[in-house]
């Protein structure tokens, strides 16, 4: 007992403390983000053993019930099928999509801006030209032609959303790298002989990476609402499979009788970029105070 | 002796612009310089801020490549900036910088800093790199428990030493070492200046040893080049430029340095402004702020001259011009 | 000054060829523009027929040529649908449109910027925690829940008002809220940050302190330099605007060219999606350069550079 008694001391306070000090450091507004957060990318990967039934699954002999039975908590759609069951996958779908366009915007954009710092010139021009271009349609705009012309695939949309701002990351990835190029620690490394993707990928890339993951932050609540939108309007997500935002659009038509098939991913949709939001602005505080 | 790098009428112009569309204006930022340093020896350049001295060190390792004349290292020219023979060359040419802290990686340790340049040239095999770098840490006074450390968990001077032992790692023959104290504390400067003189010694490397400061120069170099706007004015042995300096210019940095023990009576005292290089006078740069100056300074620009055994100066007066035509003038 | 517009005018027809190539390559990516064009059950003589009259015989830039020269004397062909001209079809539909997006536009900058400044003239009070709870509705509230929320409340429980259609105004205000509502409060949220930060410079503090009336402090000094900032997030939110109005006229099935593009991309009709987005295309520009030279005028630093 002795010995225990020399650790608790040791470590003053132990889990207690480190409780303490989190609260401390983390507002309640932004520990309930991480929560939910943590929640949907749990419910996200275990998807397939968390719902309860089939998402095609039909009961039809209970159709647009409403939620609160026993059978099914969160009631069924126009044709019996489980609407919780439903939501647990539209929020494995949307996350999947979210995840997969934000990344890949993220390298997109970033070695995009690397080249353009690295060889600048022409290629630079380029990048900055085809930035201004993006800024000058809307996104979604751009995504309905695209999507008018090949048609809607689950590929297509995580390929489409990956363009979504691809231009944010090129800009801070070209900014960054030609100010730590101008001087410092990398034209310091290039002067030790090193290659430039050694330049590139061992020591620029990891000092400005806090920047790029906070831009991520801003970026993947806008990569949901833009993909939920799109599928509301149905071309995006196409059925059987479900998300989100295809959830509202179907559930549109029932707004009057079942409002809950409707209210339930709305309430998903708004609680998860609300979370990103609240945390995304706490992380930039705590990474970059220089960027606001 | 062959010497190890020399240079021969460099030229670097670089535009300056005002405003998005103002107009460009040339600044010739080295002018015209020759230089040539052998094996062992240590050459120290002095001048002013915007004397191109420090583009004169770039332009040696081959960073900024010449606009006219050329290097040669090793009696070969200077591949250009880049390629992957420049790269292979930084094995044998090494940059040591004004300041430490911009020039570390903040994210990686001193240890993977130092073992980098073995990396990048696989020069030593993986499992005696650590005792590599071990003895590299030994060499310029840091200590064994400092290898874990980040470059903003050590003091500017350790950050000097471990830019140091980077820039040594694989054993260079050459270091050019930019303003290496200039940022350090003036109670640190000696002990860095002092690792530097060491280590060359020890090891045979050729030095370029660039600053502002003449009491750091004095302490290490062999010989020293006075630059002042792009142009060498002087260059002669340490202990003969500092016993006796011929160009006004020289004599004024010279005398700016207090000695212990003289008084400060007959210093010179430089006149004006440094220059801005934009606007270059005409005839020797010098001469708005010369005490000396006659009018063949106004307009005509000295050449580089022997004026004694190993020295050379560039000014009118010294090489008895001006006063030889002044007496032509009196004649006539 | 001139130099200054003429760059702009400049990167703007730039924007504009952008995204005619854009146009192009998606087209002759998708497919065979004959078969895309013309529908899948076309006897062969009518494709040959149409890749004479359109040129696609000849070589790839010969096209783009062709492609830009029709495009810019106004042919962006025939509606798969109904065979009239795209343009006619989406020109039809663009007051409907406006009817939208210009009362939105009004109502975001005549709620949000002055909400926006009392928020950061009284700041921790309650209007204050009101225009940062909108900014963060604003920024993740979708705006086809909030339109169905809208219609939720008030047509299906109170019954006041219309929940579709275009009959009077009053089926435009459940359209231009919903339209509207987020972007008051990040216009808000940006405006009371660009007013701080303005009402934290030294010379405000100097203004005031030489005895200057606030409200001249205020009007005279602090208003001009933070609207040049808001000028710029106003020029962001047309494009805003527009996107939004493709999701709210599908809610409050508005016949505006929002919805004219997203029926046209569910039956693939291409000449007029492709019709559309150059006519989107063509405003965000125009908008921008607008934004642009607004911004230049206000900005004496840029007014002064451009004099040079």
């Amino acid at each position: 007992m002795a010995s225990v008694d020399v650790t608790e001391r040791a470590s003053p306070g132990g889990l207690r403390g480190f409780t303490a000090s989190l609260r401390r450091k983390m507002p309640i507004s932004v520990a309930f983000g991480v929560f939910w957060l943590a929640a949907m990318v749990a419910i996200a990967l275990f998807a397939g053993y968390l719902r309860p039934y089939d998402i095609t699954a039909m009961d039809l002999t209970s159709r647009l019930s409403s939620p609160g039975a026993f059978k099914h908590w969160l009631g069924t759609d126009e044709l019996g099928r489980d609407v919780l069951s439903r939501l647990i996958q539209s929020i494995r779908v949307s996350l999947i999509i979210a995840f997969g366009a934000t990344i890949l915007s993220a390298v997109f954009g970033t070695t995009l801006g690397f080249a353009a710092a690295r060889f600048r010139g022409m290629v630079e021009h380029l990048v900055l030209v085809l930035a201004d271009f993006q800024a000058a349609l809307p996104f979604l705009i751009m995504s309905l032609a695209v999507l008018a012309f090949f048609g809607s695939s689950m590929m297509l949309l995580v390929c489409l959303m990956g363009f979504y701002g691809w231009e944010r990351y090129a800009r801070i990835a070209r900014g960054l790298a030609i100010s730590a190029g101008a001087q410092g620690y990398a034209a310091a490394v290039v002067q030790l002989g090193a290659t430039p993707a050694r330049v590139y990928l061992r020591h620029i890339l990891p000092n400005v990476a806090s920047t790029l993951i906070v831009s991520m932050t801003l970026t993947f609540p806008e990569i949901i609402l833009m993909e939920s939108g799109l599928s509301f309007l149905g071309l995006g997500v196409q059925p059987p499979e479900t998300s989100l935002g295809n959830m509202v659009g179907f559930g549109r038509e029932y707004l009057t009788r079942a409002p809950w098939i409707m209210l339930a991913p709305a309430a998903v949709i708004m609680l998860t970029t609300l979370s990103i939001s609240l945390v995304g602005d706490w992380l930039r505080d705590k990474l970059d105070p220089t960027l606001r | 002796m062959n010497p190890l790098i020399e240079a021969n009428d460099l030229l670097r112009i670089y535009e300056t612009r005002r405003g998005l569309f103002g107009r460009t204006s040339p600044v010739r930022a080295v002018d015209g310089v020759s230089l040539a340093v052998v094996q062992g020896e240590t050459l120290g350049i002095v001048g002013e801020s915007g004397s191109g001295k420090s583009t004169l060190g770039r332009m040696l390792l081959g960073i900024d490549p010449a606009q006219a004349g050329e290097v040669r290292f090793s009696g070969r020219p200077m591949p250009k900036s880049g390629t992957a023979e420049w790269r292979a060359l930084r094995a044998k040419m090494q940059l040591v910088y004004q300041d430490p802290l911009a020039a570390l990686d903040r994210r990686l340790t001193i240890t993977a800093q130092i073992g980098e340049p073995l990396e990048i040239h696989r020069m030593i095999p993986k499992e005696h790199r650590a005792a590599r770098v071990a003895e590299l840490m030994a060499a310029v006074g840091l200590r064994p428990d400092q290898a874990g450390r980040f470059p903003h968990e050590l003091s500017g001077g350790q950050r000097q030493r471990a830019v140091i032992a980077r820039a040594l790692a694989s054993r260079p023959k050459l270091l050019v070492c930019d303003e290496p104290v200039s940022a350090l504390d003036v109670s640190i400067q000696a002990q860095v200046v002092n690792v530097l003189r060491d280590l060359q010694e020890q090891n045979g490397i050729a030095m370029v040893f660039i600053s502002h400061d003449l009491k750091v120069v004095r302490n290490i170099a062999d010989r020293v080049a006075v630059m002042y706007l792009g142009r060498i004015v002087e260059e002669a042995s340490s202990d003969v430029i500092f016993q006796s300096p011929q160009h006004p210019y020289t004599k004024a940095l010279v005398s700016s340095v207090p000695v212990p023990g003289k008084p400060l009576e007959g210093r010179m005292i430089l006149q004006g402004e440094p220059p801005n290089p934009a606007e270059r006078p005409s005839g020797c740069a010098f001469h708005p702020r010369c005490p000396l100056a006659r009018d063949i300074c106004r307009t005509s620009v000295p050449a580089l001259r022997q004026i004694g055994s190993g020295r050379t100066a560039a000014c009118h007066i010294v090489a008895g011009e001006a006063a030889s035509i002044e007496t032509l003038r009196r004649r006539a | 000054m001139i130099r200054f517009v003429l760059v702009r005018l400049l990167r703007a027809v730039i924007t504009i060829l952008a995204v005619v190539t854009f146009a192009f390559v998606v087209l002759r990516m998708s497919g065979d523009p004959a078969q895309v064009m013309l529908g899948p059950d076309v006897p062969q003589d009518a494709l040959d027929a149409f890749r004479r009259t359109w040129g696609l015989d000849q070589p790839l830039w010969v096209q783009y040529l062709a492609y830009i020269k029709s495009i810019f004397t106004g042919d962006f062909g025939v509606s798969m649908r109904d065979k009239a001209s795209a343009l006619h079809l989406v020109l039809e539909r663009v007051p409907a449109t406006l009817q939208l997006t210009v009362p939105a536009l009004i109502l975001k900058l005549l709620i949000g910027i002055p909400a926006g400044v009392y928020a950061a003239l009284h700041r921790q009070s309650f209007a204050d925690r009101g225009v940062i709870m909108l900014a963060i509705m604003g920024f993740t509230i979708p705006s086809f829940v909030m339109g169905l929320v809208l219609v939720l409340v008030f047509s299906v429980l109170l019954g006041v008002l219309p929940s579709g259609g275009q009959n009077t105004w009053v089926h435009g205000i459940l359209p231009t809220i919903t339209m509207s509502i987020g972007g008051i409060g990040i216009l808000a949220r940006f405006s009371r940050s660009a007013m701080i930060e303005v009402m934290g410079q030294p010379y405000i503090r100097t203004a005031s302190a030489k005895g200057l009336k606030w409200r001249d402090v205020i009007w005279s000094h602090a208003l001009p330099t933070a609207a040049v900032p808001i000028v710029t997030i106003v020029g962001f939110m047309v494009g805003s605007l527009i996107a939004g109005a493709v999701v709210v006229e599908s809610i409050f099935s508005w016949p505006g060219i929002g919805r004219l593009l997203v029926v046209s991309v569910s039956n693939r009709d291409l000449a007029v999606v492709q019709c559309i987005l150059l006519v989107i295309a063509a405003a965000m520009v125009v908008s921008n350069l607008v934004v642009d030279l607004l911004y230049g005028w206000l900005d004496p630093r840029l007014r002064s550079h451009a004099a040079h």
